[in-house]
């Protein structure tokens, strides 16, 4: 018999703001101690009240703009209530009755052609703090409570894990470009329901629910272990299927039953009267339209039509940091495939050579334009320009200061130069004995002896210019 | 006797009910489960008060998170003798100018009026409920008792008024009150079924004021409303389903009181809530997790939240022919000592006189021991209404 394999997907998605989603506390994303980012409000003191963070609420929108969805004009948020130690309030704010994006699609391109998704909902939320655990004790780190979170919901609509991890690239990359979530490991986590039923059929089969797993490659171990347990029990009746929640075991690549305790909890929700319903004016909807980032596809043929290649094409556009680097050095003015050229090779040169990646780039649109206007006008050369790029790299320097600092600035005299030239040649008599001997090799030595001289300074098609005519008239 | 929990300045003409948070002090809220616990931050009330010049004088005891009638049943009242409607009773010795105190199901209120003080809960949204011991946040809010409302007016103009830190705060940076506004002409009405509900030296104080407001030109006309039972359960329903939530983050791991004994995380709660919280909070949160279970929901709670509407629309209607209604602010002008295994009902009996203000966030004022209801922002109708009669003395 032929099985179909029916699967949903729900996926919290952890978004880039600057501040936790009730409270003020920022860092949260890089921590330097356990309970580094903790206020009363987010540690669950009496007298503390939430105050919604709009910008949450905008990138929420955002995100359901980018997946096709209705946007909720009135939207509320309800208390779960559970007893957990990293919940610092004993309940969760999320949202039940009214969440903020609805009936979405987004197209996937697998191969067996294009598929459509739909999804269900998206709701806001926050998230739970940590436990760690050692020997006898238990430490709680309340750094992460209150973090904003995203759910998104599908409908059953996916019919294989290559579908599953399709829709997953295709959510990070669009999250990632548009400036939603970094989507970095384990910020963006996954509950995957499951059935299976006969080829055709229109019933469900016996749904079980895979919880809390962050990398794709579990994701997708785990939904092709599930499928195939379902497969065996209607197949050879090795087990009956019963509705449950269970967790994916990545050392055993296999999936377990979680205790009943666990998943049939009453949670309680009701609506939270500390926040006030929220209403999204024809207004704010436009303005987070229009501050709504450019969909990928026309960003990708931006790049295209300005002959930046594929390759950096794809970094650029997985990584927001980097394409909004680019985007806003090129809007002073600077050349975009140069400005790809000095980001994805230059920068990254650097980078490598102290063990970093791009992630960790620290140099701002402003620094990056000077450089690139500094070589682009001629004043320095491309060398020049590397080294200065080092400086700021390292050192944080201020390009065009550092330039005239370290004499880098190309409009060295002409008649200095000539002086070094000539200096050069008289301090060489054998290479120049070369060159008249037709070695073609001593003349480059003799131009990169002057080069030195020069400290990279300089034209170099003067320099070279000079450095000819006066051996060609020795 | 002891009227103060925590006591800070002999000269201070302000208390603040141990409900609400004032910064460095304790708080405890009359409960074990926060013994120990000291706020980080004030109140935005207390820091308004400290910015104009005025003086804390301490912290007064309250019942546990103010669910009893008026101070009853405070975890300290156990070790010492305890004063009830303490911050009531400071004002009307003339201790202190003012004292703050929270009003989520009418406890300042029917302290006010067995004290013989007045007592205002202003309309939801207009003082900041920052810094306050969350109970019931949908109808909970922060008042002030005083002798006199001239006094009130006076406070209210200083803790009134927008604050960014409390999310259901009204948007309007403050308030003119006035207490001598024109009485003359307006029309309070008398709700039969509520006086019945009265004794006979709380009916005939009801019926003297009325006759007292007559003699000012106010217009005082009985009526029969019969919703004021349904308010009350629909009240209950909603402010236990709601501090049962708030409270549930009391859990022994972060702060307050832990139990010495647990094996695991489980025991510690159990053990830590068993014994931080008295009978009458554990009726409330039993209450109130049964109203919001999922089979419960729809029936209780959720057609809870349906009637609050309802009723609202009908109390606007009412204000729509009446500028005033005036009743009793509880049953009685004195309460005998009774079982905190009893407090419950006996909460919820006195809560038909006070819960409609918590349900539909309207203003209440208590004065000369009997409670002047209106519509939301009417606090200026309802000061002026007190200060004719106040004039006039005994
Ligand atoms: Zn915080």
């Amino acid at each position: 018999m032929n099985y179909e394999v029916v699967i949903g997907l729900e996926t919290h998605v952890e978004l880039s703001t600057e501040s936790k989603i009730f409270c003020s506390c920022g860092g949260h994303s890089s921590p330097k101690e356990p309970n580094d980012c903790v206020c009363p409000a987010c540690s669950g003191m009496p007298g503390m009240l939430p105050v919604m963070n709009k910008r949450v609420i905008e990138l929420a929108v955002t995100a359901g703009l980018m997946l096709n969805c209705e946007i909720s004009r009135y939207t509320t948020f309800d208390k779960k209530n559970y007893y957990y130690p990293d919940l610092p309030c004993a309940y969760q704010i999320t949202q039940l009755n009214h969440p903020i994006c609805t009936n979405g699609v987004v197209t996937l391109k697998t191969s067996q052609g294009n598929r459509d998704v739909r999804i269900k909902q998206i709701h806001m939320e926050e998230d739970a703090g940590k436990l760690v655990h050692e020997g006898k004790f238990s430490y709680v780190d309340f750094n992460r409570t209150s973090v904003p979170l995203i759910e998104i919901v599908t409908q059953p609509d996916f019919r294989s894990a290559e579908e599953v991890v399709t829709y997953l690239n295709k959510l990070k990359s669009m999250f990632r470009s548009g400036g939603i979530s970094e989507c970095e490991e384990g910020a963006m986590r996954c509950d995957v329901n499951i059935s299976v039923r006969e080829e055709g059929s229109d019933k469900f089969g016996v749904r079980t629910e895979i919880k809390n797993m962050s990398s794709f490659e579990a994701i997708e171990k785990a939904i092709k272990y599930e499928t195939q347990r379902h497969i065996d029990a209607l197949e050879y009746g090795t087990e009956e299927l019963v509705q449950e929640t269970r967790r994916f075991d990545d050392v055993s690549g296999k999936t377990f039953a979680m205790r009943n305790k666990e998943t049939e909890a009453d949670y309680r929700y009701f609506p939270d009267a500390n926040i006030m319903p929220i209403v999204i004016d024809d207004e704010w909807l436009e303005q987070i339209k229009s501050a709504k980032p450019v969909e990928i596809d026309e960003k990708v043929q931006y790049y295209r039509d300005e002959g930046i290649s594929e390759t950096e094409i794809e970094m650029l556009v997985s990584n927001h940091k980097l394409s909004k680097l680019l985007d806003d050095v090129v809007a002073m003015g600077c050349n975009a495939k140069e400005t790809a050229t000095w980001i994805l090779t230059d920068c990254a040169g650097v980078l490598r050579k102290d063990g970093k990646t791009l992630d960790e780039l620290n140099v701002s649109d402003t620094q990056l334009a000077a450089i690139i206007k500094m070589v682009a006008a001629g004043d320095i050369n491309r060398n020049a320009g590397k080294k200065i790029l080092i400086a700021v790299v390292e050192k944080g320097v201020d390009p065009v200061a550092y330039c005239k600092e370290m004499g880098l600035d190309r409009k060295v005299d002409a008649s200095a130069v000539e002086g070094i030239i000539d200096n050069v040649i008289a301090g060489n008599p054998q290479a120049v004995e070369d060159f008249k001997n037709g070695k073609v090799k001593a003349k480059q030595a003799l131009f990169g002896a002057c080069m030195k001289e020069l400290k990279g300074a300089g034209d170099v098609n003067l320099i070279r210019e000079l450095l000819d005519s006066k051996l060609n008239n020795l | 006797m002891k009227y103060y929990a925590t006591k800070i300045n002999e000269k201070g003409n302000i208390a603040v009910d141990d409900t609400i948070l004032v910064k460095d002090l304790p708080c405890t809220a009359g409960s074990r489960i926060l013994e120990g616990f000291k706020s980080l931050f004030s109140a935005e009330a207390v820091t308004r008060l400290e910015d104009k010049g005025y003086t804390i004088s301490g912290k007064t005891h309250v019942g546990e998170f103010g669910l009893d009638l008026c101070g009853e049943f405070s975890h300290y009242s156990e070790k010492e003798e305890t004063i009830k409607g303490a911050a009531a009773e400071l004002v009307k010795n003339g201790e202190i100018k003012a004292a703050l105190g929270v009003d989520m199901n009418g406890a300042p209120r029917r302290a006010a009026a067995l004290s013989k003080v007045c007592f205002l809960k202003p309309t939801y949204g207009t003082v900041s409920r920052y810094g306050v011991v969350s109970t019931a946040a949908s109808g909970e809010q922060l008042g002030v008792y005083a002798n006199g409302v001239e006094t009130i007016k006076e406070i209210m103009e200083v803790i009134a008024g927008h604050d960014d830190k409390d999310g259901t705060s009204l948007k309007d940076a403050a308030y003119d009150y006035k207490c001598d506004a024109e009485v003359r002409g307006k029309k309070v009405c008398v709700v039969k079924e509520l006086l019945e509900k009265a004794d006979e030296n709380t009916k005939s104080a009801v019926l003297d004021y009325a006759k007292k407001l007559e003699t000012q030109g106010v217009i005082v006309e009985e009526i029969s409303l019969d919703f004021f039972d349904n308010a009350n359960t629909t009240w209950q329903i909603l402010y236990t389903a709601e501090t049962c939530n708030n409270v549930s983050r009391y859990d022994g791991v972060k702060f307050g009181f832990r139990a010495e004994e647990y094996r695991n995380i489980d025991e510690l709660y159990v053990n830590s809530r068993t014994q931080g919280f008295n009978f009458l909070t554990k009726a409330v949160i039993l209450y109130g997790s049964d109203v919001l279970s999922k089979n419960r929901y729809e029936d209780c709670y959720g057609k809870a939240l349906k009637v609050r509407r309802v009723i609202a629309e009908k109390m606007a209607e009412l204000y729509n022919t009446y500028d005033a209604v005036l009743t009793p602010a509880c049953s009685k002008t004195e309460f005998k000592e009774y079982s905190i295994n009893d407090a419950f009902t006996k909460v919820f009996s006195e809560g038909v006189f006070t819960s409609v203000a918590n349900l539909t966030g309207t203003p209440a004022l208590v004065s000369g021991g009997v409670q002047l209801m209106g519509n939301h922002f009417s606090e200026t109708t309802l000061l002026s209404l007190a200060y004719a009669v106040e004039r006039m003395g005994e």
